[in-house]
């Protein structure tokens, strides 16, 4: 109960006209973004964070939100009129979505789509509001090593779950690590990677490394790469569903937040698991099996409800535990560090307001996108028009702004480009660049929690391990490290099968 | 950059089979990269261009620049960590130089386990998507192109203002990435980067300086 009248509170605070207009403007930017092909969630996010300076934390996060759950609505449309998903969680909106935009129900694939966001966000986002506050309640008395564990755990998921090749993954990570140690060390002054630059020593700022790995280095791996020629999005109505079609689809908007929430709240990468395994169950239960591949309605509603609602559930894990779990919320993380806010298990106590009145956008926000989502979506189509040069000179541009916004420095370009060049490589060499953005953004906080932890034991390294949380989240790693070993002896065949229907 | 010519010489006329063409921007990869890691340009100069049979190898090898990057990086992690003053101001066992120390160490194992599963065939899989035509030779030219233009920005934002400098980096970078709408794009530039000004720097609060023009105007 205690947890419905901070709720109302939140209300209170998203309802007043200027927080209103934020999560109007937000979800609108979002949806735009998010629809423009080629730039995913994290990268509409990275790319609209300097919109925020400006604005008050409340403001600018309610803002981010709308963004946030606008770049999952929006992206949705690009995978089903354009076949080519910019993100992984929408890989599976495309494989039955584009089937039903070629074969003319384009309309009901767009609406299966957008009150699958809607049902599995509001259901997400009621899950959020029942846990949150109860996991907050239990991290309170977690101290140092088991942060350090929760930290590490993030950091050998990203890397090991997701991908197909980990010791890339790791690389990614290590050079992630590595960018967050430049500057001055938190507990000593003493500068680290600097090379007597005076820049240097400030470290390099999150959102620098955020817009020149998902902005700036993708807009330069396309340049080097563009495709000429591309085919047009598939012309579309007005979003609409027939009886038939809600028969067909509300079982699955009903069950892809059950299997989307959790994956959300663990570091197990995002959506794409599962988009997947949502997908995976509506074959399997579905009456038109042989539909499947060809368009299939409920391999679009079920998937996407499971997609918004892992996002609730990745802000469960960052608002109570300040650990992102996928790529978006590393950088909205970032944002909330840029305010001074230390996303934990405290910030409900510390910044009710605030984070009350974030869940409570989040619920409006859900109505305006569904608002503007279904009878707009020919509009929003019409984005997928935009010319390849404008739109990746666009991305370089706003990534200028978002760098330089940061400091008013122009150095800030430089360091970003050289950060785009990395990304450039990674994307090259088969880099995952979400290990590495993690590992910028919780490696300093991790190596902290780790000095801290030694501290208390004098040095000694049972310090580490000498909570029963901390010596339960080292099994789960231990698990995650060996289970392709284990994999193997176990069931060798179940997993070829089960890799090959994952590319499809 | 010095090593360009021979590389091009070597393999721009290689282009038209599927195969070679591929490759060939492997080498001029790590020019391109130049400023990211020279790392890469030393992976991409050992590979030679060879038949299609090598292709594999050939890959792998310029992937072995990535090895070398990482080893670069951890040796350089290393000696800033070895050479750190810990003995000042130190709080609890664990200085500031632990934490580089277990990077740097790490840095050195990945980068020896990649070489040796590089080196076994294995190799990373060049990111896909919307706008992303992997069989197509890789353009490394417009990627210079646009570094180019970035940096001028870079330079010229404190002197011109941003109006002027975003103007010019939306222009080049769309003129780089191959529009060439002679009156169109400059249009748009200057539309885009004027009204990105105005509500930045009045709308949103977020100063940018405003240059000569502004103060013009």
């Amino acid at each position: 109960m205690d947890s419905l009248t901070s709720l109302i509170d939140g209300f209170g605070t998203a309802l007043t006209p200027a927080h209103l207009l934020w999560a109007a403007v937000g979800v609108l930017l979002g949806t735009a973004i998010g629809v423009l092909p080629g730039i995913g969630p994290a990268m509409a996010v990275a790319l609209l964070l300097p919109v925020t300076y400006g604005l008050e934390p409340t403001a600018a996060l309610i803002m981010f939100a709308g963004i946030y759950y606008g770049g999952m609505f929006g992206g949705s449309t690009t995978s089903i009129l354009l076949n080519t998903p910019g993100e992984s969680a929408a890989v599976v909106a495309a494989i039955e979505g584009n089937p039903m935009a070629k074969s003319g129900r384009g309309s009901q694939a767009l609406a299966a789509a957008a009150i699958g966001h809607f049902a599995g966000g509001m259901i997400g986002t009621v899950l959020l509001v029942a846990l949150a506050p109860v996991i907050a309640d239990l991290a309170v008395d977690i101290g140092a090593p088991d942060y350090f564990a929760l930290m590490v755990l993030a950091f050998i998921a990203v890397t090991s779950v997701l991908g197909r090749s980990r010791i890339r993954g790791f690389a990614s990570l290590l050079v992630g690590l590595t960018i967050g140690l430049v500057g001055l060390d938190q507990m000593t002054g003493q500068e680290r990677l600097t090379f007597g630059s005076l820049q240097l020593a400030d470290g390099i700022d999150v959102i620098i490394v955020a817009v020149g790995l998902f902005a700036v280095g993708e807009a330069l791996w396309v340049a080097a790469r563009l495709r000429s020629g591309n085919q047009g999005p598939i012309p579309v109505g007005r979003p609409w569903l027939a009886r038939s079609d809600v028969r067909r689809t509300w079982k699955p908007w009903l069950r892809g937040p059950v299997i989307g929430f959790p994956f959300g709240a663990i570091p197990a990468g995002g959506a794409e698991i599962p988009t997947f395994l949502s997908y995976v169950t509506e074959k399997r239960l579905s009456k038109h099996k042989d539909e499947f591949g060809k368009g299939a309605i409920e391999g679009v509603a079920g998937p996407e409800s499971a997609a918004s609602a892992s996002a609730a559930g990745t802000l469960v894990s960052m608002l109570t535990l300040g650990l992102p779990t996928t790529a978006t919320a590393a950088v909205m993380l970032a944002a909330f560090q840029q305010y001074g806010i230390q996303p934990g298990p405290l910030l409900f106590d510390r910044e009710p307001d605030l984070v009350w009145g974030l869940i409570a956008s989040l619920f409006l926000g859900m109505f305006l996108l569904l608002l503007i989502n279904l009878p707009l979506a020919p509009v929003w189509a019409k984005l997928l028009r935009i010319p390849r040069p404008y739109l990746y000179a666009g991305i370089l541009f706003f990534a200028a702004v978002g760098a330089y916004a940061v400091s008013g420095e122009a150095v800030d370009l430089v360091i970003l480009l050289v950060i785009g060049l990395i990304g450039l490589g990674m994307r090259r060499y088969g880099l995952p660049v979400l290990p590495a953005i993690i590992g910028v953004i919780l490696g300093p906080a991790a190596e902290q929690q780790m000095r801290r932890a030694l501290q208390l034991s004098d040095g000694s390294l049972s310090g580490l391990v000498n909570t029963p949380f901390a010596v339960t989240v080292y099994a789960v790693i231990a698990l995650i490290l060996l289970w392709p070993l284990v994999r193997r002896l176990v069931t060798s065949g179940a997993g070829r099968a089960r890799r090959g229907s994952r590319t499809p | 950059m010095t090593n360009e010519p021979t590389k091009d010489g070597t393999r721009t006329p290689a282009e038209p089979p599927d195969d070679d063409a591929r490759d060939a921007p492997d080498g001029r990869g790590g020019d391109g990269g130049g400023d990211g890691g020279d790392g890469k340009a030393v992976g991409g100069g050992t590979a030679t261009p060879d038949g299609g049979g090598r292709l594999a190898l050939l890959r792998g090898r310029s992937e072995l620049g990535v090895c070398v990057l990482l080893l670069a990086i951890g040796v350089l992690v290393l000696v800033d960590a070895r050479t750190m003053d810990t003995g000042y101001a130190q709080r609890g066992p664990v200085g500031p130089e632990a934490a580089p120390t277990v990077i740097g160490i790490a840095l050195l194992v990945v980068a020896a386990l990649l070489a040796v599963d590089v080196l076994r065939g294995g190799r990373g899989e060049a990111e896909g998507g919307e706008d992303i035509d992997l069989d197509a030779p890789s353009e490394w030219r417009t990627v210079l192109l646009l570094a180019g233009v970035f940096l001028a920005t870079a330079f010229l934002i404190g002197e011109v203002g941003f109006p002027i400098a975003g103007a010019l980096l939306f222009w080049g970078a769309a003129y780089a990435l191959g529009s060439r709408a002679y009156a169109g794009d400059p249009l748009v530039a200057a539309v885009l980067s004027v009204v990105t000004y105005t509500v930045f720097n009045n709308l949103l609060g977020v100063p940018l300086p405003g240059g000569p023009l502004m103060e013009v105007l």
